[in-house]
């Protein structure tokens, strides 16, 4: 049995991050030459560290399967990224970036941890934009901001819909940059396999080349696992392809460490499934409750009859309709948090009464937002989302209501670190979506 | 739906590939025709045959990795789309679909649909950034950037590095690709510091890849997935002649 032992510094909550920086051991830049760290992974957080590690001056190994460190799935994110900057000036602090995170995580969190991370907020967007990811702006040139789920104050940056590419490509590009010079060895197409120990410690990889199917030895004098979440290990998730969760689970079986693998976050709002073929799921933005109505049917037989075909959504008198979000959660309605929406909605499902074939399906009606707010208003506050939509569905959501149906979405579970982001194998660290 | 394909496989880099014909049956219309290759590839693995290989991971069309180029068009018959995101119910019950690798000199083919785009790679490792280190930055919201400009820069930033612009491009040139990257970076006073070594660097790697040259025919506008506009190539040209001047 491993000891978990989180060496966590001592002192105030707000100065152990300093006081860990000051008092860790440095590395003189010769033996920093003489130091080799493989990474596993090249999304934000993979490739961030491949190449920080690398202008550092240590020699880096970077992994991917992808034919590119560029497609890794941070790619997809969209709404934005939080950092207490403050740049409102409406009280945010990193304190209440802290604060919002912990209560985000239900309490659960490492605290230390957090607080590093909403100390550290602050300097990841001046990164972010000195690396030229165009974030959104104000008029007078200044970075804007906006509101999202879990806070009072505006702190999130982003760039359009596609705030995780643009940062991936940032972090991709400062990859390249020491790939260019030299510093990382980047192997694309290869996946890991297999965690090497020597007495007891990381030391490198087995990966397989995916083009000829060999299987290579690397050495490294640590392995840092970025290799994402285990989302797919669920047999239907929004996750992509490739990402397998095989080289945590590899660790896993080497004695690292699993933590909290309960907690998956189950995003109320994708597509439902419309098949046995079907290979993935698409999440529509959670943006969409801000004026779309959930409901179902009353009884189950007008949801059987929609199931069947025999009537449609309109077919349903406005009496007849359980807005069930609005009627369970009057002060929060159908912006009510992600995992109450998600479970409300297999609930109603499971009473008999979904609204697609499969039955695992409820209603996000629009209706009442476009005699509200007129077509013009909601087809300009949605605008890529409802052909989005339409492509995939073929139905209008202009016209009849979208149908959506919780999934997997985000894993917050995954390797145990400590503060130093070792799992319990020595030498073996982790970072982003697979530790826990 | 029932659809005949005829299917570009090629064993390796260097053997003789060719078009082989498939016919595959019970195709639900709501399916994207990654899934549609899925159950070919699903009935090929039972009947002990090979399967096509292809790329794909994200299949919600950000990733860039899917690139198949179906019935002579890049990404299929939709504009502004990926590969993955095409649907079946695009397809009549009864067409033939023929589905080929992204086809350029500089991408050569791996396997099937598998082409090796990492030329791409090695022109942004040539000037494809910024170079500050981590921790070097200073607050953000010291270089205020016109909205106009930011905007311009997003727009540009939006590609995902498919390659199908090199795979519409008669001349299989990359221009749309570097001049999306170097517009970004022109647009922002971020970029400014390394500008002209950036242009002449991308430009130079982009020819030794072997890619050709822009002759204005517009194909890579009109199937770029994420509407990646041909003035990004001017001012691309533009940056190329100030940065030739000065270096001179």
């Amino acid at each position: 049995m491993s000891e978990l032992n989180s060496k966590i510094p001592e002192g105030p909550l707000a100065n152990k991050w300093n006081n860990y920086k000051e008092h860790a051991k440095l590395v003189n830049p010769a033996n920093k030459r003489k130091l080799e760290v493989i990474v596993v992974g090249t999304g934000l957080a993979g490739a961030a560290a491949a190449a920080s590690l690398a202008e550092l001056g240590y020699q880096v190994k970077a992994f991917c399967f992808q034919d590119s460190p560029r497609r890794a799935h941070s790619i997809a994110a969209q709404g934005g990224i939080n950092a207490a900057k403050n740049y409102k000036n409406d009280g945010d602090s990193v304190f209440r970036l802290f604060y919002d995170t912990i209560k985000g995580g239900d309490f659960r969190a490492r605290e230390a941890n957090v607080y590093r991370l909403a100390t550290e907020s602050r300097n990841i967007i001046d990164q972010c934009v000195a690396q030229g990811v165009p974030f959104a702006r104000e008029y007078g040139g200044l970075l804007d901001n906006r509101s999202f789920g879990g806070s009072q104050v505006s702190r999130t940056f982003y760039a359009r819909g596609q705030t995780g590419q643009q940062l991936l490509l940032g972090a991709y590009g400062a990859l390249e940059r020491q790939i260019g010079l030299g510093n990382v060895k980047m192997y694309s197409r290869h996946e890991m396999v297999e965690v090497v120990t020597i007495e007891g410690k990381a030391r490198g990889i087995i990966a397989r080349n995916l083009i000829t199917g060999q299987l290579e030895r690397y050495f490294g004098h640590a392995v840092l696992l970025a290799s994402g979440g285990y989302g797919n290990v669920f047999f239907l998730s929004t996750n992509a392809m490739g990402s397998n969760v095989t080289a945590a689970w590899k660790a896993h079986k080497k004695g690292a460490y699993f933590a909290n693998p309960c907690y998956t976050q189950i995003h109320p709002t994708c597509i439902p499934v419309t098949g046995d073929y079907q290979s993935k799921l698409t999440l529509m933005s959670e943006s969409l409750r801000n004026d779309g109505r959930v409901w179902v049917p009353k009884t189950k037989e007008d949801a059987k009859a929609i199931r069947e075909g025999k009537k449609t959504a309109v077919d349903i008198k406005e009496e007849d309709r359980d807005y069930y979000l609005e009627r369970k959660y009057p002060s929060f309605g159908n912006l009510c948090p992600r995992d109450i929406a998600s479970r409300a909605a297999k609930e109603a499902c499971d009473d008999g009464r979904g609204i697609v074939p499969s039955g695992l399906g409820v209603f996000l009606d629009f209706a009442d937002a476009i005699k509200r707010l007129g077509v013009d208003v909601v087809k300009a506050r949605y605008g890529e989302l409802f052909p989005m939509y339409q492509n995939i569905t073929n139905e209008d959501p202009l016209k009849t209501p979208m149908k959506i149906y919780p999934a997997v979405h985000y894993v917050m579970g995954g390797l145990w670190v400590d503060y130093e982001l070792m799992t319990t194998v020595t030498g073996l660290y982790c970072l982003g979506g697979p530790r826990g | 739906m029932k659809f005949n394909l005829k299917v570009w496989r090629q064993k390796n880099a260097k053997a003789q590939g060719k078009l082989v014909d498939y016919t595959i049956d019970n195709i639900n219309a709501d399916m994207s025709f990654l899934e549609m290759v899925d159950v070919l590839n699903d009935n090929l693995t039972r009947k002990g045959e090979d399967p096509i290989a292809f790329d794909h991971d994200c299949r919600e069309g950000i990733c860039g990795m899917c690139s198949m180029y179906i019935s002579g068009r890049a990404h299929g018959p939709h504009h502004a789309a990926t590969t993955c995101q095409l649907y079946m119910r695009s397809f009549k019950d009864g067409d033939t679909i023929y589905v080929e690798p992204f086809r350029a000199g500089a991408f050569p083919i791996i396997k099937d649909l598998v082409t090796d785009r990492s030329a791409f790679d090695r022109i942004i490792a040539k000037g494809g950034f910024v170079s500050v280190n981590t921790g070097q930055a200073q607050d953000a919201n010291n270089l205020p950037v016109d909205k106009a400009d930011a905007e311009k820069a997003m727009d540009a930033a939006a590609c995902i590095g498919c390659g199908a612009c090199v795979a519409a491009c008669p001349n299989s040139a990359a221009m749309l690709f570097v001049s999306a990257k170097i517009s970004q970076l022109a647009l922002l006073p971020q970029g400014g510091p390394e500008r002209n070594n950036r242009a002449i660097n991308m430009v130079n790697q982009m020819d030794e890849e072997g890619f050709g040259n822009c002759t204005n025919i517009g194909a890579c506008e009109a199937e770029c997935p994420k509407e990646i506009k041909l003035t990004n190539i001017a001012r691309m040209n533009r940056e190329y002649l100030v940065a030739s001047l000065i270096n001179e």
